[in-house]
């Protein structure tokens, strides 16, 4: 039996190291960012701002955005981090009265339009994208379809069985899509958003339950049935980038787009805040934001960056896309998404 | 019936670590358990449900006074208990061939079985929509419907009664069921009378799992039912990610845990109604034999083959259908090339390495705690095991999205553990510690007394007669459970995406992210990459099963 304690000890010891090489503390020089699961960077472009400013910055992912907030929320009396990126409108305003922010006027501020920028500028707008319809152009000039134009078309027997959206109850395009329909067929119209679904789900629309599912099964272009799919104005572009194309397959239905802002913010009890404040500039520098087109497929906020060429060139951006303000949405998001659910289920 | 086995019988042997190693043996899982599992949970489920005005239990009558949502709990409960009865029904005869049979690539096969276990959601339902969706190589449209659901959980949990069960079966004697037979008994009477209720607690056990693990469905019933479709877990996901409704998600994940409570106080009774006094045999599997064996085996397997094979076969072949057309390398070619354009995507070398270490140490915790609580459920009084078979249980049903944020406003004191990599295995062996638990505890249980006895008698001390004949005993069961904590590992997303971390990214990370560009390059490599997380986990399961069979003829 001797031999088997032996190895049991070396096991045992074994683990003991692999688990203490699991884990791993914050040293006074760090600063946290807090940010959603599908942030991402250039290699390297944190040594920068190390080099600059003598900070190391640590990415912490917590889930999709909705997740994010809601560990912000629930850690602000001993957060998690020093700065969160990646909030969008749609749970800003919560955010806002739980008093998750300190006001922060990021250093570059002036070169961000105003009708990005927040109040006080509590949260520094970094990047934004258009929720747009997208189509399969061969596979509509196969049905000798045209493509729609506006959210009206979407009704028309021309486009029936279709469409894919996402569910605004679980996913963020979804979401964007339903407060479109919102913007454009306000609750007080003669004709109200929920009559607007009601003769699209007439119309067969399908619904996925998140962005994946919609555009890499239902779409036409991945094999599925639907040549029109719920998706962002970067995504020709995407598929030029990543396909190594030289013309987009799909285009962008230009009506009837939401814009969402992604925001920084420095959280309200850190102890870092001058770090901090440092990392929230940073993230508005040309640096950073001529970075994001090709890393996060979102736009830069700060005017003075250049765009990629193959974001100039297949890109078509939504002349008028529509918003609505932070505090409505606050006040309407639950009611909006059960009376939509109601609607989906009673088809 | 009369099975000549008297299951309440007390256990009458000297406990093998005395009166102090026993409170040790107890304490050491329910430390573990209680601090990982039960604290953070009783704290997000307390910050939930208390309002300015103290707690705030009328939301409880507005869940149960909420007709979509009792109709969200009544599909819960009737999909999880089709689904189990599905996979018993479709699982038992393979785990028969698999306890009984030799036949040629069986080591294969079995580490196969899971394969599906691991994989992404996502990457699963893709390859069932290309079978059973609008266009599906069957020809019926089967989405949204409960069909798919039952089918889906069915390929997942295929492997939870085959090995489960199967590893169990194969310890019982076939030569009680060949007398039987010699007394002229049909092949179905042998069985029904002398194996089932030998088997009883097996199935019992991996019931309990798949009913589980169904219950708490939550990325089959999203992306394969439609809106008509929601089970409790996902609508507290729902109202915690997408209406920041704390209180609601909190309701509902009590209300979970109750239900589960109380199948599994159910699912307990059953399981030791039945006590085993089977004769432990190495396993003496042989080739099939009579004419009915003939046919039965290769039938049987090759229905399991295409059940799981198929779809598998589905997503290997669509890793070689290239973006630019034809079929060929491509997709694989761009897992190493897309991470080096490009910064969103993850490197292979990388998230393989992270998948190993983190699975690596959840099984090195799964099976030190699971070891230890099983070892405490045989020794302990019955009123204890019950209470505390239940209570290692329910991390299996619990709502991961509830977890989550326990550890959260939970695990900030003593140590700030909230942003450690430990927590990744430590989430992943709460999972992995059941299937140690339900794989050991059948086989613990089924150890003679009259053994334990003969061994004492022979002047050997209570820790040596255990680490003689239990632990022995036990170790083809041990590696049983811990391939499930390895594989559930391997394919969990849900926590190690949830969990605030440094990026240390897994393989299903790293496909979640491939999935979330547009793009025919990124899906295709995000398919390539489900291909190896098949052939990694398919690969560490055949060693683990190996080091298990080499452990079993020593």
């Amino acid at each position: 039996m001797k031999h088997s304690f032996v190895s049991m000890a070396v096991t045992i010891a074994a683990a003991g190291l692999l688990i203490a090489s699991c884990t791993s503390d914050a040293t006074p020089d760090e600063v946290v960012l807090l940010t959603h699961e599908s942030f991402a960077l250039s290699d390297g472009m944190f040594d920068r701002f190390t080099e600059e400013t003598g900070f190391t910055v640590v990415v912490q992912t917590a889930g999709d955005a909705g997740s994010m907030v809601n560990q912000a929320i629930l850690t602000k009396d001993n957060p998690l981090a020093d700065v969160m990126y990646g909030i969008d409108n749609t749970f800003l305003s919560r955010a806002i009265d739980e008093g998750l922010f300190t006001a922060h006027t990021a250093s570059e501020i002036a070169t961000v339009p105003t009708d990005l920028r927040v109040d006080g500028d509590i949260v520094t707008p970094i990047d934004f994208g258009d929720v747009c319809i997208n189509y399969d152009i061969a596979d509509l000039s196969t049905r000798g379809i045209a493509p729609p134009s506006d959210l009206a078309d979407l009704t028309d027997d021309a486009y029936r069985d279709l469409l894919v959206v996402q569910d605004p109850a679980t996913s963020s395009p979804g979401l964007a899509f339903l407060l479109a329909t919102i913007a454009a067929y306000p609750e007080d119209a003669g004709y109200s958003w929920s009559e607007y679904w009601t003769d699209l789900f007439a119309n067969g629309v399908s619904v996925a339950p998140d962005w994946s599912d919609a555009y890499s099964n239902q779409f036409t272009l991945a094999g599925g049935t639907r040549p029109l799919v719920v998706s962002y104005a970067s995504s020709p572009p995407a598929e030029v980038f990543f396909g190594d194309l030289a013309e987009a397959p799909t285009a962008v239905m230009t009506d009837g787009c939401y814009r969402q802002v992604e925001y920084a913010g420095v959280l309200t009890g850190t102890e870092r805040g001058e770090a901090a404040g440092l990392l929230v500039d940073f993230l508005l520098s040309r640096e950073v934001q001529e970075d994001v087109p090709l890393t996060m497929f979102v736009f830069p906020a700060n005017t003075t960056a250049a765009l990629p060429d193959v974001f100039v060139a297949h890109t078509t951006l939504p002349p008028q896309p529509s918003s609505i303000d932070a505090q409505t949405i606050e006040a309407n998001r639950e009611r909006w998404i059960q009376e939509w659910t109601a609607i989906a289920r009673s088809q | 019936m009369d099975t000549g086995v008297d299951g309440n019988r007390p256990i009458t042997v000297s406990r093998p670590f005395g009166r102090f190693g026993t409170a040790l043996v107890i304490a050491v899982p329910l430390l573990f358990l209680g601090y990982f599992f039960a604290y953070p949970l009783v704290a997000i489920l307390l910050r939930g449900l208390t309002t300015p005005e103290g707690l705030n239990l009328g939301i409880f009558g507005d869940i149960l006074g909420d007709r979509t949502l009792r109709g969200v709990a009544a599909f819960t409960v009737w999909q999880a208990a089709l689904s189990t009865v599905l996979t018993l029904a479709i699982g038992l005869p393979t785990a028969w061939v698999f306890a009984r049979f030799t036949f040629p690539g069986k080591r294969l096969l079995s580490a196969a079985t899971l394969v599906p276990f691991v994989l992404p959601t996502l990457v699963v339902a893709t390859a069932f929509l290309n079978l059973l969706g609008p266009q599906g190589l069957f020809g019926i449209d089967l989405t949204g419907t409960l069909w798919i659901i039952l089918l889906a959980h069915v390929f997942y949990n295929f492997a939870v009664v085959v090995r489960g069960v199967g590893s169990f079966w194969a310890t019982i004697d076939p030569h009680l069921e060949d007398a039987a037979r010699t007394l002229g008994a049909s092949p179905w009477r042998a069985f029904r009378t002398v194996t089932l209720p030998v088997l009883v607690p097996a199935i019992a056990s991996t019931s309990a799992l798949v009913f589980l693990f169904s219950f708490t469905s939550f990325g089959v019933v999203l992306l394969l039912g439609d809106l008509s479709h929601s089970t409790i877990e996902v609508e507290i996901w729902r109202q915690t990610t997408s209406f920041l409704r704390l209180d609601i998600a909190s309701a509902l994940a009590v209300l979970q845990i109750v239900g589960i409570g109380i199948v599994l106080a159910f699912y307990g009774r059953f399981e030791r109604r039945v006590r085993s006094a089977f004769r432990y045999l190495q396993p003496t599997p042989r080739r099939p034999r009579t004419r009915g064996e003939r046919v039965a085996v290769p039938t049987i397997l090759t229905g399991a083959f295409v059940y799981l094979g198929v779809p598998l076969a589905i997503l290997v072949a669509r890793s070689f259908a290239q973006p630019s057309g034809g079929f060929g390398w491509e997709n694989y070619a761009n897992l190493v090339d897309l991470p080096d354009r490009f910064a969103a995507f993850i490197s292979p070398s990388s998230a393989i390495a992270n998948s190993l270490k983190f699975a690596s140490v959840a099984v090195i915790i799964a099976l030190v705690i699971g070891l230890l609580a099983a070892t405490a459920l045989t020794y302990s009084s019955r009123v204890v095991s019950r209470t505390f078979d239940v209570f290692v249980m329910l991390p299996l049903g619990a709502s991961a999205v509830t977890i989550g944020f326990g550890f959260l406003i939970a695990l900030d004191r003593p140590v700030d553990l909230r942003t450690s990599l430990i927590l990744i295995p430590i989430a992943h062996a709460l999972v992995g510690i059941p299937f140690v638990v339900r794989s050991v505890n059948p086989a613990l249980g089924g150890v003679q007394n009259e053994l334990r006895e003969a061994a004492s008698t022979l002047g050997a001390s209570p820790l040596r007669t255990f680490l003689t004949i239990d632990a022995r005993i036990v170790t083809r069961s041990v590696f049983v459970g811990a391939a499930f904590a390895f594989a559930i590992s391997m394919g969990e997303f849900g926590a190690t995406t949830f969990i605030a971390r440094p990026a240390s990214p897994t393989i299903p990370i790293a496909i979640f992210r491939y999935l979330g560009r547009p793009g025919a390059a990124p899906f295709g490599a995000a398919i390539a990459m489900s291909v190896i997380l098949m052939l990694v986990t398919g690969a560490a399961i055949l060693a683990i099963d190996t080091l298990g069979s080499r452990s079993d003829s020593r």
